[in-house]
């Protein structure tokens, strides 16, 4: 209960904090969606699957905003939103079909390969797609309102907000389910899972269609902020940073993703300051430093001070 | 594609493939020993091609010579090779052992981000090439065609000396079957007094100077650009996952299978030649899910 009160105070600060200071909401929204992402991923990640291709469903998510606003001028900010999710929703139950065969270093390496394929295709196919330069977006209606630039982003901020919200209720319920219980055990034993008369294929498609879900959210999300998609949205780097996230934070509670983009951005923003040139170095090394000395993320130190 | 296309193609394909195996060879033979599938591959890749185009253009005005800049190729490889997978294996990986694989690959993951940004404060942003190489050593002609000897030869020819040369110490010499008594069983091999560090640290030694040859061979080709070395290391995934981690004999199949078919590709559809690796990834993934070449292993409870 305290962690609702807690995550509300935080929205309604993230807002006040937009309303007096413009310039903050555009960083704001960017890492709520690299959040929302990571979100996703760390229910592939309490399996003890790595993706490096989710960044895909974002990519997916995105095109769709980009190509539905393109065609039908008149679509309001939600409907992109909730297209784009399903989109990228289909993709994903076609693709974790097969997808979920695998594991460990095979799932993560076949997610690449996939998220690479889309990559490569967005940026040749220059007809369709734009290329390199990708789609611009046309600022849309928000909820059947016409704004202008900065009340636009404003309320943007606030649909990001409520969207993450609901997103980490949600995971956290699902993770307290009883599939969400049997994907953690796809982590710690498989077999002996099966043995208990559940399909682990089956738990482990829902939870792929859970956590592309997700992704897709942060990829409509930030193709409506920056109104641009470019294939960069589905590189594979895009994807290893979302894992950077989640081992940062911790994928124990829904909560790791945010406190994890949280701190990554920082890492990258005081890199960015006071380093330029460097941020991917620090950013690495930050990763080592964390996996060496708490492999659990913030989320799992916290929950060992709770305990003690 | 014409009909007469398809030598060009081949040549091209094989060239490709050859930097390719050579790359691949490193990043499997170190999984194969040490479990790791190392991200920071991509790297010692590109690290190897800019260091060897570094020290070809400076010793190129010096001297007339075709070969003295080809050796400077493989001496550069070498040096980066032991150097920096020294340096790796010492402060970095060897603390990795009794991780979960796949934090193993995160950590070479975090190396592979700050290698990146050395790569750039050394050499910046401007494509670096050693492209004097290729017009020292001259053409061959066959069947009308113009090949330069450096892609039709030494780097095909490069290669396959590497994996005879590998093999060779893997089953022939006392080292070598040491590593791959590890490979087959950790714990019994250190039980009967094979020193799994000195191994270590000898099998990443290897592998990054076979990525870092990698690099080398295709400097005179290649113009480098930051992102070189991430491209590589995507690629070479996608080979080592097509011949089954490990499988080194399978990786030269596989980036054959890579090689030629995206150098058919830029032919007959260059839209989609980027995608070919990754989709005939997919191919065989779907029918053989540990790739080509693994053979099966129990399960355990």
């Amino acid at each position: 209960m305290r962690l609702y009160a807690f995550s509300a105070v935080c929205a309604i600060a993230a807002l006040l904090v937009g309303s007096t200071l413009p310039w903050t909401i555009t960083p704001m929204i960017i890492g709520l969606t690299y959040a929302i992402a990571a979100l996703g991923l760390s229910v592939m990640f309490r399996a003890g699957q790595v993706s490096f291709g989710h960044a895909m469903y974002a990519c997916i998510s995105g095109y769709t905003v980009a190509f539905i606003a393109r065609e039908v001028p008149g679509a309001d900010a939600l409907l992109l939103i909730l297209a784009g999710v399903v989109v990228s929703f289909l993709c994903s139950t076609i693709i974790g079909l097969f997808v979920v065969r695998y594991r460990g270093i095979f799932f993560g390496m076949l997610n690449l390969a996939l998220s690479m394929v889309l990559f490569a295709l967005l940026g040749k196919l220059y007809h369709l797609t734009g290329g390199t330069d990708g789609l611009r977006i046309n600022r849309p209606t928000l909820a059947g309102f016409t704004f202008d630039r900065g009340e636009y982003e404003f309320w943007l901020l606030g649909v990001t907000l409520a969207v993450s919200l609901f997103l980490a209720w949600w995971i956290q319920r699902y993770f307290k389910s009883g599939s969400g219980e049997a994907l953690s055990a796809i982590k710690t034993n498989e077999t002996r899972l099966e043995y208990l008369g559940f399909s682990a294929h089956f738990v482990m498609w829902q939870g792929y269609l859970v956590s592309a879900a997700v992704v897709a959210f942060s990829g409509a999300l930030l193709a409506l902020v920056q109104g641009l998609v470019t294939p960069e949205m589905g590189n594979w780097l895009r994807s290893a940073e979302y894992v950077f996230i989640i081992i940062l934070g911790g994928a124990a509670h829904a909560a790791g993703a945010f406190l994890g983009a949280a701190g990554f951005e920082s890492v990258k923003l005081l890199s960015s300051a006071y380093f330029p040139g460097l941020w991917q170095f620090i950013l690495g090394f930050t990763l080592i430093v964390v996996i060496f000395i708490a492999p659990s993320g913030f989320v799992g130190q916290i929950l060992k001070r709770g305990r003690s | 594609m014409t009909l007469d296309m398809l030598p060009l193609a081949l040549i091209d394909g094989i060239a490709y493939a050859s930097l390719l195996f050579l790359v691949s060879m490193g990043l499997t033979l170190i999984f194969g020993v040490m479990g790791i599938l190392n991200v920071a591959h991509g790297s010692f890749y590109a690290f190897g091609g800019y260091a060897a185009s570094s020290f070809v253009m400076m010793i190129a005005p010096h001297t007339e010579s075709a070969a003295l800049p080809l050796i400077t190729l493989f001496l550069v490889a070498i040096a980066v090779g032991v150097l920096l997978g020294g340096i790796m294996e010492f402060l970095l990986i060897r603390r990795t052992q009794g991780y979960d694989p796949i934090l193993k690959l995160l950590i070479t993951f975090g190396a592979f981000l700050m290698l990146e940004d050395i790569q750039r404060l050394v050499w910046g942003a401007q494509p670096h090439s050693a492209n004097e190489v290729v017009s020292r050593l001259g053409n061959l002609e066959i069947g009308g065609i113009y090949y330069t000897s450096y892609q039709l030869i030494v780097v095909p020819l490069t290669a396959i000396l590497a994996y005879l040369l590998l093999q060779y110490f893997l089953r022939h010499t006392n080292l070598g079957k040491q590593t791959v008594a590890i490979t087959h069983n950790r714990e019994v091999a250190i039980a009967i007094g094979i020193n799994a560090k000195k191994i270590g640290f000898v099998t990443f030694v290897i592998g990054t100077i076979l990525g870092a040859l990698g690099g080398a061979m295709a400097a005179p080709t290649t113009s480098l650009v930051p992102g070189a070395g991430t491209d590589m290391i995507v690629l070479s995934f996608a080979v080592v996952a097509i011949a089954g981690l490990g499988q080194i004999t399978g990786a030269l199949i596989a980036a054959l299978l890579i090689g030629i078919a995206r150098s058919i590709s830029v032919y007959v559809a260059p839209e989609v030649e980027v995608a070919v690796p990754y989709i005939i990834m997919v191919l065989v993934l779907v029918i053989r899910p540990n790739g080509l070449f693994t053979v099966a292993q129990a399960r355990t409870i």
